[in-house]
């Protein structure tokens, strides 16, 4: 009896539960970080880009993703994922690295709600989330790991920097800019105001969820319960870079702004996360400390420039944490990576391809979202009336109160 | 006791707070007090379904604004609150007028003017 197909098996199930649970995050985060009056319709988004993703995913975008490769572009179609897909040469039933592979593809797309938050019409999102899970994410996703033309040029994003993290970051800026800002969130002389979110304690609860989650992304992207030191390698790295992005961001903030800022730094740790995801396996302990540190950088002024010179209105800092620290983070694997890396004596071959990745991806996704969001623009409306946007979208897109319980209301029989 | 004051109520939509807050300032008011208020006039609330069942959330949120004044003109405040809180749709709000005795300040013990100024 073979344990190792057991053991593998297991393992990738366990982080796919893990990665699963990252959506928690999402939802939890981006709560947090925006106004009660919007609480229902971002739980929402949240629930139903993971249940349109989910169907599919495993309809056709498996198949783009995984099926037999196309001139390096795109995979075969293959309608509801039947295919053997033997070439893979997967060490677990192709169930379970189908399953694993659509939670994936469900945190790409629900990176963008945060972005689009308070503003964006229900059904426009509903929409966006089928295309970016039917298409969008799985060729670029083809690309980087499905045997299309960057996986062949040894472009290397382990868990994925890129395929997931930027892909999301990217629509998402592409998305809130084709949306504009929140109503009251640039005065007329273009400078931002702030808009303090309705409670920390939900977001704070949403960064730990993620972190948890994140011990399942990288380390299970082993796909291997028997790599056993190449799963503990991934945990330290992937917990020193949390943990130096979250305190470095602190101290940033606290020598910017004076005080260390709270919101901020929940960020910071995601910006950590997001950046060790590329290079998690092939970095020393002392690299991911370092990239963790240089995410905070990249992610401190990433989010400032988004806000203060781009002015687009990012909520919840989804394109500085996931697209800018994730470009960021696949970059670092061509500095940092013990075999291959500039530091390493490796040359600048592996930074190239890196960078030229980072640039493709960036280039299918910005395009792509914005003829997506364009269409639906002028087809059934992105953006909410004034109207709905003042008095809340769930109150008008869904007809309920986040918080009902809080208003005096007493129930009797008519 | 020459001196007479006048405390403003103005009730109306929360999304007009900064606004009408900052055009009030600017007229020369000097504190105002602001609660988050429910209540209900012409507009009685709006029914939708929750899980099916009909739900009518009769009381809307409101904000309540408070100030008194003695030096600045009360027609201005008035004028002020109508120019930034109309927009002719229900659920404007309304503004109440009230004369006062008098007004003390608890650090310093002035009153009258003094004590708002």
């Amino acid at each position: 009896m073979d344990y190792g197909f057991a053991i593998d098996t297991i393992w990738v199930l366990v982080a796919t539960a893990l990665v699963f649970f990252m959506q928690a995050e999402f939802a939890m985060v981006e709560t947090g970080f925006t106004r009660a009056k919007n609480a229902g319709n971002i739980i929402m988004k949240n629930l139903m880009d993971f249940s349109v993703g989910s169907l599919v995913y495993w309809f056709v975008g498996f198949g783009i993703m995984f099926g037999s490769d196309i001139g390096g572009l795109i995979g075969s179609i293959d309608i509801m994922s039947k295919g053997s897909y033997e070439y893979l040469g997967l060490t677990v039933p192709l169930s379970v690295f189908l399953i694993f592979q659509t939670v994936f593809c469900a945190t790409a797309a629900t990176i963008v709600s945060g972005a689009m938050a308070e503003r964006t019409k229900f059904k426009s999102y509903l929409i966006y989330s089928f295309f970016i899970c039917l298409i969008i994410y799985p060729i670029a996703g083809h690309w980087i790991w499905g045997g299309g033309w960057l996986s062949k040029l040894g472009f290397h994003d382990f868990a994925g920097s890129t395929a997931v993290h930027s892909i999301g970051g990217w629509a998402a800026l592409v998305g809130a800019s084709v949306l504009g800002p929140r109503l009251g969130k640039y005065n007329k002389n273009g400078t931002p105001n702030a808009i303090p979110g309705h409670s920390l304690t939900l977001g704070a609860l949403g960064v730990f969820i993620l972190w948890f989650g994140w011990f399942g992304f990288n380390p299970g992207s082993t796909l291997s319960g028997m790599a056993s030191k190449d799963m503990g390698h991934i945990f330290m790295t992937t917990n020193l870079s949390a943990a130096s992005g979250a305190l470095f961001t602190m101290l940033l903030t606290w020598y910017k702004y004076g005080k260390p800022d709270v919101s901020m730094t929940l960020n910071g740790a995601l910006g950590g996360l997001v950046a060790i995801t590329a290079g998690c396996d092939t970095v020393s302990f002392g690299g991911a400390a370092l990239i963790g540190i240089l995410a905070s950088f990249v992610l401190l002024f990433g989010i400032e420039f988004v806000d203060k010179k781009l002015r687009i209105d990012d909520p919840v800092g989804a394109i500085g944490v996931h697209g800018l620290c994730g470009a960021f983070g696949t970059l670092s694997v061509g500095i940092f990576a013990t075999d291959g890396g500039l530091l390493y004596g490796g040359g600048a071959s592996l930074l190239m391809i890196q960078a030229l990745g980072v640039l493709a991806v960036a280039a299918w996704t910005l395009s792509t979202t914005y003829v997506l969001f364009k269409a639906i623009d002028l087809t059934v409306g992105l953006r909410v009336s004034e109207d709905e946007e003042t008095s809340g979208l769930d109150i008008e897109e869904h007809g309920i109160e986040s918080y009902a319980d809080f208003a005096p209301r007493v129930l009797y029989i008519k | 006791m020459s001196e007479i004051y006048t405390k403003i109520e103005i009730i109306t939509r929360p999304s007009k707070l900064e606004e009408l807050k900052d055009a009030l300032m600017d007229i020369g008011v000097e504190g105002m007090t602001v609660s988050n208020v429910l209540g209900s006039g012409k507009q009685k609330g709006h029914t939708t379904k929750y899980r099916g069942a009909d739900y009518t959330a009769l009381l809307l949120p409101k904000i309540k604004v408070e100030v008194v004044v003695c030096k600045t003109p009360v027609e201005k405040v008035v004028e002020t609150a109508h120019a930034i809180c109309r927009t002719g749709e229900i659920g404007d709000g309304k503004i109440f007028i009230y004369r006062i005795d008098n007004i003390y300040r608890i650090r310093t013990g002035e009153s009258g003017s003094d004590a708002i100024n």
